[in-house]
């Protein structure tokens, strides 16, 4: 298993919505990747982003000057 | 064989569609049900189409836009996800049994209907139409293009109408998506059914539905979403809203690569193409003795789809259709074409009409056999 680190995750209501993401963050040169949603935020499935907490600000800014939809940003270690 | 019946489906696909399907079958996983590569390949395919449906249409986003199996799925959802009891909605005689029989439903629901005639050349008024507005009138639902006749509605003018009376406007453009100018916002469009495999030249089992943002529209379908499985409801946030279950990821990659070939070629010269063998066919039979055709032909610079319904004196359509299969491998459609409030206002109830549409992927070649088959048909009486 990977070593659990602190990480950035943004999670989404639908998935065209982290689709768009992950194309903005790439259009844009943001790191992370999506991965499946991890189950301490919600059970269940569908996707969210993951990043390095140094990219937390950077992709803050980005949904919000994009207006890309997403449900949240939080820290977890993962 | 000569085919001839592209209102139906597009059989000639453009280049690359084919191979597109062939390669969503090899490599695509389930969209939205996964993190690893063929399935996010699914998703982003699946974006993409989004988008580029987005912006034919002028829709309000790419997440506005849900895949459906066809036109009838997605005018299901619209009529049915919209319209409540105590409603009135209005439509018109024009209509293909994918808007007429919703109706019914609903009507049988307590939603009044008021279903505006055609005339005899198969065109609605529109003074009818705004006159038929009551304080209780909640949408029209009404054809871009008729599938008998190929008499065009102004969708402008209806969406016009609708802005001022604050109505929605609910529009099929199964006949036209792909090759005539749809903007849902130049027209005030609040829902566009649409499907795939028509104008469009993509795979059957494609379509889709385009909502205005802010629009709720109760799911017709509910279940597998890939989001909020602990959820009760089904997601209310589109698409997902309205695409319960496993999509048609194939028929996707399909519509993709057809967006992409209309857009390189061009919708308009793909319209001037068909609409010039259009008018090639119509021009060569309508002087022929016994020959009627429907639909209002009078103004060569109206837009219409490239259709021409035609009956040869009293003879059952059915009947000159399997001539013109058997003698000259024509292949057109005959019947009332699932429209039969429109065979009632064209009086061609009982004997159907031939009808012969039109595309780009065919040749002046062809049209001009056509035009001998009928012209041999009515020499025979």
């Amino acid at each position: 298993m990977r070593e659990k680190k602190l990480r950035v995750i943004i999670t989404f209501p639908t998935t065209a919505s982290a689709i768009a993401m992950e194309r903005f963050c790439k259009e844009h040169e943001l790191a992370g990747r999506l991965i499946p949603v991890p189950g301490q935020i919600r059970a269940g499935c569908g996707l969210a982003w993951m990043a390095p907490p140094p990219e937390k600000e950077r992709l803050a800014a980005a949904l919000e000057a994009a207006g890309l939809i997403h449900e949240g940003i939080m820290e977890y270690v993962l | 064989m000569i085919y001839l019946d592209h209102a139906a489906t597009s059989l000639m696909k453009p280049p690359g569609v084919m191979e597109a399907v062939i390669r969503g079958m090899q490599q695509l996983g389930n969209a939205g049900r996964g993190a690893y590569e063929s399935a996010l390949d699914a998703s982003r395919l699946f974006y993409d189409t989004r988008l580029r449906l987005a912006e034919l249409f002028a829709a309000d986003g790419p997440e506005q836009v849900a895949f459906t199996a066809n036109a009838t799925a997605a005018l299901n959802i619209a009529i049915q996800g919209i319209l409540s009891p105590g409603d009135h909605v209005i439509t018109t005689q024009m209509e293909h049994n994918s808007v007429l029989r919703p109706l019914y439903f609903m009507e049988s629901k307590g939603v009044r209907l008021t279903i505006l005639p055609a005339g005899a050349d198969g065109r609605i008024s529109y003074d009818e139409m705004e006159a038929a507005i009551a304080s209780d009138t909640r949408a029209i639902v009404c054809t871009h293009a008729s599938n008998v006749t190929g008499e065009m509605n102004d969708l402008k003018r209806i969406g016009a109408v609708c802005a001022q009376h604050g109505l929605l406007l609910i529009a099929d453009v199964a006949q036209t998506a792909g090759t005539f100018p749809i903007s849902m916002k130049e027209m005030n469009l609040d829902v566009i059914c649409f499907s795939g495999h028509k104008s469009l030249l993509g795979p059957q089992g494609t379509g889709g539905i385009c909502v205005r943002k802010g629009l709720p529209v109760r799911p017709l379908l509910m279940g597998g979403s890939g989001v909020d499985s602990f959820a009760g409801k089904h997601p209310s946030r589109m698409p997902e809203a309205l695409e319960a279950g496993t999509q048609n990821g194939p028929g996707i990659a399909g519509l993709r690569a057809t967006l992409d070939y209309i857009k390189e070629t061009g919708m308009q010269s793909l319209r001037e193409q068909e609409l010039a063998y259009m008018w090639r066919f119509h021009d060569a039979v309508i002087k022929l003795p016994g020959i009627r055709i429907y639909g209002d032909f009078s103004d060569r610079a109206a837009m219409r789809a490239p259709i021409v319904s035609w009956n040869l004196k009293e003879h059952d359509a059915g009947r000159i259709a399997d001539e013109l299969y058997q003698r000259y491998g024509l292949a057109v459609r005959a019947g009332v074409h699932c429209a039969p409030l429109m065979h009632r206002a064209l009086k061609t109830a009982g004997q159907g009409a031939v009808r012969m549409s039109f595309s780009a992927m065919n040749t002046e070649a062809e049209i001009d056999l056509a035009i001998r088959a009928v012209l041999k048909l009515a020499e025979e009486g």
